[in-house]
């Protein structure tokens, strides 16, 4: 079996291809190759010894979706794979568009829908959760300057400006959120989401949907160190029914298919659940979900080839990930090959 | 005289390390915290916490009663512990 990953840029805004690839690799039932597929030839997990066998360069999504399939019709003409996990929030899109083209060439995906994708997207997020009786911070769509204004009308400061794919930003006051306003306009165009600030502790729930409702599983975490960049790079397993509930309730109602991860704070004031995101494919500490018992990934590969897949219904607490920096060194040759050929084997 | 709830999945380990898995917080506590907190786990009352803590340190009732106190108020501010 021949299963291609992306999202080998294990950076300091990591991608989750190196972890969904360990935890595919970790399962002992899995016999075959793994095939990295990449975007720029110093994705450090191309370097990684036994993490993908060989290593391709793909287009960039921006270089629309024919170059991006002929691409990979290039790829399997020589690899001959039975499945492709897009791991990227900004390449799902496209992956989903191309999806029945793959199918027809015999390569298997598993993805969510059109339709689940947007309602999960950052602008819907707030209608989605409310009517099933989710907590949700309330939020504004800005799509002009005009708009601004209107943010002191309807919420008290600080505000979270939040990108529509990624960033956010706390802003104190008016100015603060017209700098954020204009980054995040530069960066992402619009619309851009104004959200009220909830103060409280971030927990995150790392889950797998089969398509029909069910949970397969479901790892919930806090993290223990975050970065300037926002980003966990030490967590631990919790245990709180309270936070995997509303999680089995949101993939009931999405029906969601595929990995995912959710973001939620818990409210300092009144101790309850307000959902804050839904991204959708796994994060980059989804190792920290078969280290505790729950091989998300590899279960996803199964589902993916129609197997049969028991929920899994339990996990250890206290398990904990702490991500560390580690300088690969490679050949001149070794570069020359992906940046010339876009083809690798270290 | 009163008596204290350490809920039952709050573990504490022999070095005094405290772990709340509901959150995933962890604490360290010194010997003479894990002494009482173990205690209290026991079941034991504020009293006999007392006793048995001038019996085996050197410190006098009136300064045992104060930090203990402040260790309770300490305690609950985390959701460690509930008074019953």
């Amino acid at each position: 079996m021949k299963i291609a990953v992306t999202g080998l840029n294990a950076t300091d805004n990591p991608g989750p291809g190196v972890p969904v690839i360990r935890s595919i690799l970790d399962s002992e039932e899995f016999k075959g190759e793994i095939i990295g597929l990449i975007y720029d030839s110093l994705e450090p997990g191309i370097y990684m010894k036994d993490i993908a066998d060989r290593c391709y360069l793909i287009p960039y999504p921006s270089s629309g979706l024919d170059a991006l399939f002929n691409r990979i019709v290039q790829i399997h003409e020589k690899e001959k794979i039975d499945l492709i996990i897009p791991t990227l929030d900004s390449e799902l899109f496209g992956f989903i568009k191309i999806k029945e083209k793959l199918e027809e060439i015999g390569i298997k995906t598993f993805l969510p829908t059109f339709e689940q994708l947007n309602y999960r997207a950052k602008d819907k997020l707030f209608d989605f959760c409310t009517l099933h009786g989710i907590k949700v911070p309330k939020n504004i769509l800005i799509n002009s300057m005009q708009d601004m204004y209107s943010i002191p009308q309807k919420f008290d400061y600080p505000v979270v400006v939040k990108g529509i794919f990624y960033d956010a930003y706390i802003a104190n006051n008016f100015e603060e959120a017209m700098s954020a306003f204009n980054k995040m306009r530069g960066k992402w165009g619009y619309p851009i989401i104004v959200q009220e600030y909830v103060k409280g502790t971030e927990f995150n729930v790392v889950a797998l949907g089969d398509g029909t409702g069910n949970t397969t599983g479901a790892v919930a975490m806090r993290k223990l160190y975050i970065t300037d960049k926002g980003k966990g790079w030490a967590g631990i397993t919790i245990d709180d029914p309270v936070l995997l509930d509303i999680s089995h309730k949101l993939i009931k109602g999405l029906r969601w298919k595929s990995g995912m991860e959710l973001e939620y704070m818990k409210s300092a004031e009144s101790g309850e659940y307000y959902l804050l995101e839904i991204n959708p494919r796994f994060p980059a500490w989804v190792y920290l979900a078969p280290a505790a018992g729950q091989n998300l990934p590899y279960a996803l590969v199964q589902l993916a080839f129609n197997k049969e897949v028991p929920n899994f219904t339990k996990f250890k607490v206290g398990t904990i990930f702490v991500r560390s920096s580690w300088d690969l060194i490679t050949d001149i040759s070794k570069f020359e090959e992906i940046a010339v050929k876009g083809e690798f084997k270290l | 005289m009163k008596k204290y709830h350490i809920p039952e999945y709050i573990a504490i380990s022999d070095t005094g390390f405290l772990f709340l898995p509901s959150t995933g917080e962890t604490f360290t506590l010194n010997q003479i915290g894990k002494d009482i907190f173990k205690m209290l786990q026991a079941g034991e009352s504020d009293e006999n916490i007392y006793e048995k803590i001038t019996s085996d340190y050197d410190v006098e009732r009136g300064v045992i009663e104060r930090d203990f106190s402040d260790f309770i108020l300490q305690l609950k501010s985390y959701s460690l512990i509930k008074a019953i």
